[in-house]
């Protein structure tokens, strides 16, 4: 069937060994459907001018609610009249988005019914993103999404962002942390701050069970929870002579079958800090020296087990570039425990996000509002006391600036009385 | 409490050059309250209709009703 538009520029993107998205869009708009065959115009004359044409901003969600829609607009409904309004939906995932069939059977039928039929899985903090309605559909779509799929809009605007976990301890034995509870609980728990936008601009909790991170919360979260233990690994000395003889493959056979292992080379050697040997018959481990890199237990996975005194660490900050370049998360609370009902942890953010309130400029993430202040401010407004391990590397940087108040005279001294005492 | 934290925030929003404020913007019409009281009255300005959300997608901002009319601007598009 031939669409309404040419896109010969758009057809080009077909053309490499990938699949294309393009073709994608091109198979809903030969079945009739008019939004997409205006997307495919709409897109083509971006490409073909070089200026995008979407207008952004206005609508923010259903009634009650103040995030979970972001309003789109074609500035060109002249041409495209079925992409005048595209906004997109976020759908809140079920925690380590785990779904059957039918969920998301149903969640394709109504959204071809109501939407574009184009979906994103999934956005960047884990969301469903249903690409494409009218505003006359976004109650309905609400109704349908609540009362028949017992899901909920995600956060977006100035919200608290929609909380992501990896699949945890429900497929992973590196989980440290109960990822999928902590996830949940922590959506139900803040559910005001999801849907009711208040701070100065988004904040995303994501939770990894272990340091591997997963779900990425040390690049992307403002708060990442990431699992760690406190006590030594654990060490199968039996399986450490498989792997070195070659009974069993590293990396859990993800290189293909091999019997070539160089325990040496691929893990005493790439330890960070030094802290492994081995004498051919022992493999040694200064716990004391570890920094949970997880490389050795990902290389020997049945040999290596993270110890038993799991928790999580905690880290705060992260963020993708816009100013001053993207920064990691930094630690904060080294070792807490992290088990339900996780009230240590709510306290701790309840302090963090009104430190953050009254402090953060407009559309300053935490990140940078730590950055700007200094983390002995945060600290304070925390309650919590300043811990090498929160020191990116302290053995190379001794510099500390103490709290005034915690000086004797502060910064202030006598000069006079001073020289008194030394001369010039 | 409420009621006047209410009208001191109405009335900051109105004199105003800008029709878009940002959360921060308007607890400076409240400054003798904590920023986490101040959203629960600003909640209710919402949910009484006096002030209505309006998003960039990133960022949400607060305007009064009578500003920003989404149905008048979507009037035609159709």
């Amino acid at each position: 069937m031939a669409l309404k538009h040419a896109t010969p520029m758009l057809d080009e993107l077909e053309k490499g060994p990938w699949p294309s998205f393009v073709s994608d869009v091109k198979r809903l708009a030969a079945k009739g459907n008019l939004m997409c065959e205006d997307w495919l115009g709409l897109m083509e004359l971006s490409f073909k001018e070089k200026e995008g044409h979407w207008k952004h901003g206005g609508i923010v969600g259903v009634f009650g609610y103040g995030g979970g829609v972001i309003g789109r607009y074609c500035d060109r409904p002249d041409l495209f009249p079925n992409v005048a309004h595209f906004h997109t939906m976020r759908v809140n995932q079920p925690a380590s988005k785990y779904y059957n069939s039918d969920v998301l059977r149903k969640i394709c039928d109504l959204w071809d019914a109501k939407g574009s039929g184009l979906t994103n899985m999934h956005g960047s903090t884990g969301d469903i993103v249903l690409l494409g309605t009218t505003t006359d559909q976004l109650e309905p779509i609400f109704y349908e999404l609540t009362h028949d799929l017992k899901m909920d809009l995600g956060g977006s605007g100035s919200n608290l962002r929609s909380p992501e976990g990896c699949l945890g301890m429900s497929r992973c034995e590196w989980a440290c942390i109960n990822t999928q509870d902590i996830i949940y609980d922590l959506t139900q728990e803040f559910q005001d701050a999801l849907h009711r936008p208040m701070f100065p601009y988004k904040f995303k909790f994501k939770s990894s069970g272990c340091p591997m991170d997963c779900v990425a919360a040390i690049a992307r979260a403002d708060c990442s929870i990431i699992g760690t233990w406190r006590d030594d690994i654990r060490i199968d000395q039996e399986a450490v002579k498989g792997y070195v003889g070659g009974e069993i493959v590293p990396h859990g056979g993800a290189g293909g079958p091999r019997k070539d292992f160089d325990i040496k080379a691929e893990v005493i050697d790439l330890c960070p800090t030094k802290c492994m040997a081995f004498d051919g018959k022992t493999l040694k481990i200064e716990n004391s020296d570890c920094v949970r890199c997880m490389h050795c237990i990902r290389v020997m996975p049945r040999a290596l087990r993270p110890g038993v005194d799991t928790g999580a660490t905690i880290l705060l900050g992260a963020k993708a570039p816009i100013l001053e370049g993207a920064q990691l998360s930094s630690v904060v609370i080294p070792f807490i425990k992290m088990e339900s009902p996780y009230t240590e942890f709510k306290e701790f953010v309840e302090k963090l996000w009104d430190y953050w309130m009254e402090n953060g400029k407009n559309r300053e993430r935490l990140g940078e509002l730590i950055q700007r202040q200094g983390l002995r401010e945060l600290l304070k407004a925390v309650e919590l006391e300043p811990d090498p391990r929160m020191v990116n590397t302290p053995r190379y940087n001794p510099y500390i600036f103490y709290d005034p108040e915690k000086v004797p005279g502060g910064w202030e001294h006598d000069a006079t009385e001073y020289r008194k005492r030394h001369q010039a | 409490m409420n009621e006047e934290a209410k009208d001191k925030i109405i009335e900051y929003v109105k004199q105003q050059k800008k029709s878009k404020l940002y959360f921060n913007d308007l607890c400076k019409a409240v400054p003798e309250i904590k920023m986490m009281q101040a959203k629960k009255v600003v909640n209710e300005l919402i949910s009484e209709g006096k002030l209505k959300y309006w998003s960039s997608g990133s960022t949400t901002m607060y305007m009064l009703p009578s500003e920003g009319d989404v149905a008048k601007e979507e009037e035609g598009m159709n």
